[in-house]
Formats: C-alpha cells, sequence, structure tokens
C-alpha cells in the first residue's frame, strides 16, 4: 500500500505517521478500473452525490424547524417564506429525496441487467440492500415532518402495519407511537431518527465503497479484470466521466426544483395534518408505491406486510437464487428479455399502487405481485439450468480493441 | 440500452399518475393561462393588487389566510403607508401590558393577516356549520390548483335534473362531490377596480386566483429567474465536461 512517496513535505509527514493521502492516492486516482464501463457505472458516484446533498440541505432545514404537532407545519412554511433561501434548501431536499430513489433504483436495475450481484461482489449487493432499507425508513419519517395530511395519514397506515404481528403487534405500534396515535412522540422520534439514520447511510456506504474497493468494479461484459492492459486509472478518466455525469444529473434535478417543485409531491400534503379528516386517497411516495401494491395484493394483513418485506429481502438471495455463471445480461439471450419482463412488472405494481384497490386493478396487482416472486424463486433459478449462454470475450481489451470497424460504423449511423 | 431509457421515463410517468388519480372522476377544470406558468412566467404585480382588494372586499369575510403578514403587501407593490392603513383596519389582541391586562390594538405590518373568525368553532357557526378552509396555500392544497380555483368560483350552476341539492348547499361543477357550502362569492361588477380595469365575474375571479397563487408561492418569481441563471450555467459546464471527457478518453477510445 506505501510506497508512494508526496512532494509536499507537509502531506508526506502526515503521510508517515497516518496513511490517509496514501490511501486517497490509491482509492481515488490511481484505483484501477475497467476501461469499458458505460453510462450506467455513474449512478454510483450519482448516489454519493445525491446522499452529500441531502444531508447538506437537511441540516440547515433542521436549523429552522420545529418538531412539535403544533409548530411543525409553520415551521416548514416560515422556511418557504422568511429564511432566506428556505425555499431553495426545502424544494432541494424535497425533490432530492426522489431523486435519491430514481438514481438508486437505477443503480440496481443496473446491477440486475449486468448480474453485478455474483461471487465475488455478493457482500457488496447486501451493504447495497441494506443502503435501501436504510434509504427507506429515512424517506418515510422525512416525510412524516411537514406534518401535513398526507404525513398524517402516511404514518398512521405504515406504523399500523406492525399490528400485524400475531400477539405483540398492537403493543409495538403502542411503542413505535409513543402514545395510543400517532401524535407529538411520534413526531419527534421521528425527528430524531430521521437526523440520526442519513449519518447511518454513510457509514453503510463507507462499506459498500469498501466493498467495491476490494473485489473492484464490474463491467458490461461481466468478466474479469485479466491484467492492467484491462484497467485505466481512476483519475481523470472516471473523475471526468462522473464530474459530466453529474453535470446531467443536476440539469435534470434542478429542472424540477425551479420550475415543477411539486411534481412529485401530493397537494394533500399542504393541508395541515388532521386526525379528524382522513383523505380520500392515503397514497405513499412514488418510491414506495410498488411494494404498497404488493402489500394490498393479499387479503391478509399479516401476509401482506410480510410479503411487502419478503419483496426487498428476497435481494439477499438473489446471488444463490441466479445459477448462471454469466453475469451479463449481454451473454445470456433468455435473461435479457426476462430482465425487461421483469421491469415492466415492477412498473405495473408501481402503476397499481397508486389506484384504489377495486375491480381489475385488485387482480392485475396479484398478477404482478405473483410474477415478481415467481421471477426470483422460479425464474432466474431454472434459467441458470437450461440457458444456453452466448460464448462470452477472452478479455476486456480484445472487444475494446478489436472491432475498430464496428466503431467507425456506429458512427455513422 | 433504448430500453432502459423508455424503461427509466415509463417510472416517472408512474409518479406522474399517482397525480392524475387525485384527480378524481367528473370534476369540471378549465385550463385557464396564467402568467406565471412556464420558464419565464411572472405575476402581473397590478393584477395581484386586484386579487388583494377582492380577497380585502370579499372572500376575506370567511376565509383566513393565517400564513400572511401585512409586511408581505410590499411585495406586490403596495407602499409602506398603504399597507400600514391595511392592517390598521383590523384589531389584534396584544399583551400582558404593566398592569398584566390584554389589551386590542390596530394591527402593524408585522403582524399576521387577522382571521375573520376567532377559531374554526365560530367559522362553522356563521357558515351553516361549514368551515371556511385558510387559503394560505390554497393553490399548492389542490390539483391543479389555480386552475381548480377559478373552476371552482365560476362553477356554479343549476343542478341538473334528478339531482337533489342538500339544505344550505349549493351545486357546483368543479368541486369533488358537486355540493358546497359555500354559495357562490363573485358577481359582475362586485368591486371597483381603481386602476379602470373593467370588473367582469371572470376578471375578478382570474385576479384573487393570482394573488392567492402569489400567496402560496411568493418565491415563485425569485425561484424561476435563478433557475434560468442556474441551469445556463449549468448547460455550459456540463458541456465544458463533455468536452474535456472526450479529450481525456481519445487515447481509450
Ligand atoms: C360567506 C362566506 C364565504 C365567502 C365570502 C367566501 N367563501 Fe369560500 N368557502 C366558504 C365555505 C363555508 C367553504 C367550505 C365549503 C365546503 O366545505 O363545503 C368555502 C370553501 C372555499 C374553497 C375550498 C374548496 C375546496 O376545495 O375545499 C375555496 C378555494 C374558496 N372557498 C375560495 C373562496 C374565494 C376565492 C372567495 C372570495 C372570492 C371565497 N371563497 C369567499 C365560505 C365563503
Ligand atoms: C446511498 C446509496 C448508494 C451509494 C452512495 C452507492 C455507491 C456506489 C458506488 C460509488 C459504486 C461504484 C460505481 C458504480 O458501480 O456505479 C457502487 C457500486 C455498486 N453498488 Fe452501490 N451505492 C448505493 C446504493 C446501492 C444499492 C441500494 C445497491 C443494491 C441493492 C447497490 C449495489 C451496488 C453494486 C452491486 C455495485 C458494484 C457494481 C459493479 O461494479 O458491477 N448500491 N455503489
Amino acid at each position: 500500500m506505501s510506497g508512494h512517496t508526496f512532494q509536499n513535505k507537509a502531506i508526506r509527514w502526515i503521510d508517515e505517521r497516518m496513511p490517509i493521502f496514501t490511501v486517497m492516492q490509491h482509492s481515488a486516482i490511481d484505483y484501477p478500473t475497467p476501461k469499458n464501463l458505460n453510462y450506467w457505472w455513474n449512478f454510483g458516484s450519482l448516489a454519493l452525490f445525491v446522499l452529500v446533498i441531502m444531508l447538506m440541505t437537511g441540516i440547515f432545514l433542521a436549523m429552522s424547524y420545529t418538531p412539535h404537532v403544533d409548530y411543525a407545519f409553520t415551521s416548514v412554511e416560515r422556511i418557504m417564506r422568511d429564511v432566506n433561501y428556505g425555499w431553495l434548501l426545502r424544494y432541494l431536499h424535497m425533490n432530492g429525496a426522489s431523486m435519491f430513489f430514481i438514481v438508486v433504483y437505477i443503480h440496481i436495475f443496473r446491477g440486475l441487467y449486468y448480474g453485478s450481484y455474483k461471487a465475488p461482489r455478493e457482500l457488496l449487493w447486501w451493504l447495497g440492500i441494506v443502503i435501501l432499507l436504510v434509504m427507506m425508513a429515512t424517506a418515510f419519517m422525512g416525510y412524516v415532518l411537514p406534518w401535513g395530511q398526507m404525513s398524517f395519514w402516511g404514518a398512521t397506515v405504515i406504523t399500523n402495519l406492525f399490528s400485524a404481528i400475531p400477539l405483540v403487534g398492537e403493543d409495538i405500534v403502542t411503542w413505535l407511537w409513543g402514545g395510543f396515535s400517532v401524535d407529538n412522540p411520534t413526531l419527534n422520534r421521528f425527528f430524531a431518527l430521521h437526523y440520526l439514520l442519513p449519518f447511518v447511510l454513510v457509514a453503510v456506504v463507507f462499506l459498500h465503497l469498501w466493498a467495491l474497493h476490494t473485489t473492484k468494479s464490474g463491467n458490461p461484459l461481466g468478466i474479469d479484470v485479466k491484467g492492467p492492459q484491462d484497467t485505466i486509472p481512476f483519475h481523470p478518466y472516471y473523475t471526468i466521466k462522473d464530474l459530466f455525469g453529474v453535470g446531467v444529473f443536476l440539469l435534470f434535478y434542478l429542472f424540477f426544483v425551479f420550475y415543477a417543485p411539486n411534481f412529485f409531491g401530493e397537494p394533500d400534503n399542504y393541508i395541515p395534518a388532521n386526525p379528524l379528516v382522513t383523505p380520500p386517497h392515503i397514497v405513499p411516495e412514488w418510491y414506495f408505491l410498488p411494494f404498497y401494491a404488493i402489500l394490498r395484493a393479499v387479503p391478509d394483513k399479516l401476509g401482506g406486510v410480510v410479503l411487502m418485506f419478503g419483496s426487498i429481502l428476497i435481494l439477499f438471495a438473489l446471488p444463490w437464487l441466479d445459477r448462471s455463471r454469466v453475469r451479463s445480461a449481454r451473454f445470456r439471450p433468455i435473461y435479457k428479455q426476462v430482465f425487461w419482463l421483469f421491469l415492466i412488472d415492477c412498473i405495473v405494481l408501481g402503476y397499481i399502487g397508486a389506484k384504489p384497490p377495486e375491480g381489475a386493478f385488485i387482480t392485475i396487482g396479484r398478477i404482478a405481485t405473483a410474477y415478481y416472486f415467481a421471477h426470483f424463486l422460479i425464474v432466474m433459478p431454472l434459467l441458470g439450468r437450461l440457458e444456453k449462454p452466448r460464448p462470452v470475450p477472452q478479455s476486456i481489451s480484445a472487444p475494446v480493441l478489436k472491432p475498430a470497424a464496428a466503431t467507425a460504423q456506429m458512427e455513422k449511423v | 440500452m433504448r430500453k432502459f431509457i423508455i424503461g427509466t421515463l415509463a417510472a416517472a410517468g408512474m409518479a406522474a399518475s399517482t397525480a392524475a388519480l387525485a384527480a378524481g372522476g367528473d370534476q369540471q377544470i378549465t385550463d385557464v393561462d396564467w402568467s406565471w406558468e412556464g420558464i419565464f412566467g411572472s405575476y402581473d404585480h397590478a393584477q395581484l393588487r386586484r386579487g388583494f382588494q377582492v380577497y380585502r372586499e370579499i372572500c376575506g369575510n370567511c376565509h383566513s389566510m393565517n400564513l400572511i403578514y401585512y409586511r408581505n403587501l410590499q411585495q406586490i407593490g403596495l407602499t409602506e403607508d398603504q399597507v400600514k392603513e391595511v392592517a390598521a383596519e383590523k384589531e389584534v389582541e396584544d399583551g400582558p401590558n404593566d398592569d398584566g391586562e390584554m389589551f386590542m390594538r390596530p394591527a402593524l405590518p408585522s403582524d399576521h393577516f387577522v382571521a375573520p373568525f376567532p377559531n374554526d368553532q365560530a367559522a362553522r357557526v356563521a357558515n351553516n356549520g361549514a368551515l371556511p378552509p385558510d387559503l394560505s396555500l390554497m393553490t399548492k392544497a389542490r390539483l391543479k390548483g389555480p386552475d381548480y380555483v377559478y373552476s371552482l368560483m365560476t362553477g356554479y350552476q343549476d343542478p341538473p335534473e334528478g339531482v337533489e341539492v342538500a339544505e344550505g348547499m349549493n351545486y357546483n361543477v368543479a368541486f369533488p362531490g358537486h355540493q358546497i357550502a359555500m354559495a357562490p362569492q363573485i358577481f359582475d361588477e362586485m368591486v371597483t377596480y381603481e386602476d379602470g380595469t373593467q370588473a367582469t365575474a371572470d376578471q375578478i375571479t382570474k385576479d384573487v386566483v393570482a394573488f392567492l397563487n402569489w400567496a402560496a408561492e411568493p418565491e415563485l418569481e425569485q425561484r424561476k429567474s435563478m433557475g434560468l441563471k442556474t441551469m445556463l450555467f449549468l448547460i455550459v459546464l456540463t458541456a465544458m465536461f463533455f468536452a474535456l471527457k472526450r479529450r481525456i478518453w481519445a487515447a481509450v477510445h
């Protein structure tokens, strides 16, 4: 690891006592990265970028926010109206949550497509799922803080799910609430946890990156790096590529912040929470909709809760459910189709989650839920046995260097 | 790859469908062209002042606007003296004074808009049991808020045959369920505009909706102008990143 000598004396002095600069040099500059990563590999660094934005805007919002049922709503409006650039902070944070999920969902589907979860990256994948779970908890509690109608009723519906647990369910719900309904103690603890969990996220992301830097990045071909000819140093190649990604991402993100800041939101959340008036449709934030659909697909409450959590937990088992030894879908003719089916299934679930549970929506929701689980429990294991993968290339540099003709052709199109 | 992009877009569409859901069946909402829509949209400040006049003379008799301060009116072009005058029309409780007594005093620019009723119960009693909601965030608290409020205020009609309208209720094509406790409020020539604008019912409605939208989104103009500068800057920056990326990667490809 050591062996790098720095010109600057001060840096050398520190590095000899604690090799922080060597580590940085190692993992952010020299770090050997496959040369053939496509733009789907940008989404990890984008997720990190959003996480930092969420932390920064969140901390400043917390300086002006009051976690009390009588003041929460108005304190948020004070931020919008009277705090300098408070509207910007809040809209960045609010839309940032949606961006975080968009980015991370793409990041996950990238992993699914290219088989990033397979050996030796299982632990990296697991840490990713832990990140997803912590993110969801954070987003859920954050949504409660402005104490609008959807905050209150969303919190009531979701916390009530735990009452489905046999025997101790009711006690657990009372314990979560800190009382006998969603009320001031609930809001207080949700604020405390919403402030805490992002820092837990930072820690898990650190582990995620540690695991990444141990196994190194995969690549679109899904084959192992064979030697130095297959990699390029992270800096400047991927620093500039990630920066370009950040630029494009910011254009997308800030468009919403400046021109459609409430696009992802619910109008009802601009009505102060009122325990006596139930809104006609209680819908969670869009990023929970597929899971909400799974929850409601089961007529039994406990069954619904189990399936809902199961739909995420099943991702932990994916490295063993997928028996194929080929990572990338590029060389898996059937899985390549199945992947899109699965993505469509998730979108259908999201659509159903937004609809009232009636008529055809119930049937479609059940079929889509069944397919969701069938994808993991039946299709993936079967494919591993039945599918005949196409031959994979010898090495990364082989296909990158060879078909100069192919590249020329593509440019013509 | 292209499919992936389509998939991503579909996911975004999913978010939009949530919104579509809340719109609910048979409300008739008219799409109005508002001056503040679009990337270059901004408020017409004369219109905002007219809208405030409508609120002050009509809606303010029943609806509070608790989030707005009198001082905020300077933003739409009232002078400091005019704001003081408007505020002083209302009284607020203050105190305790040196004798430990609460007392009434004229409102100041630093006070919130004084609500027409001391509490929700009093508001209900005066309105046949229905509560006139606070209007500070009304255009954000309803789907397609400005269009909705416009359609609501102009949506009073005779009920179609066979439809029973309950006692004290009014038939309205924009309101969910079509029966609203608020009677029609806006008629031609109901207010007299100082700037000579013709006070048709349509004009009055548009003016008050503009005012309500300003109240809900007072940051809108600052937001859009900042957005424009930021986006232009980002486009240039991103283009430079892209050029640099191509340059650096030229040797690899
Ligand atoms: C005489 C009292 C009164 C006046 C004056 C009045 N309203 Fe109302 N308004 C009500 C009541 C009562 C309700 C509640 C209706 C209900 O829930 O059925 C209401 C409801 C509303 C709503 C909410 C509808 C919804 O979707 O829940 C809006 C918007 C509204 N009024 C706008 C206005 C505007 C704008 C004006 C001024 C032009 C105005 N009102 C003047 C009494 C009044
Ligand atoms: C806060 C959220 C997250 C951050 C900041 C983050 C960060 C990163 C970064 C920087 C990379 C390397 C660049 C890349 O491959 O895109 C990466 C790789 C990876 N991440 Fe994440 N990630 C997050 C969430 C997740 C989640 C939720 C999962 C899956 C459930 C996941 C699974 C993976 C996998 C499998 C890789 C390796 C991909 C490969 O090299 O082939 N990550 N992550």
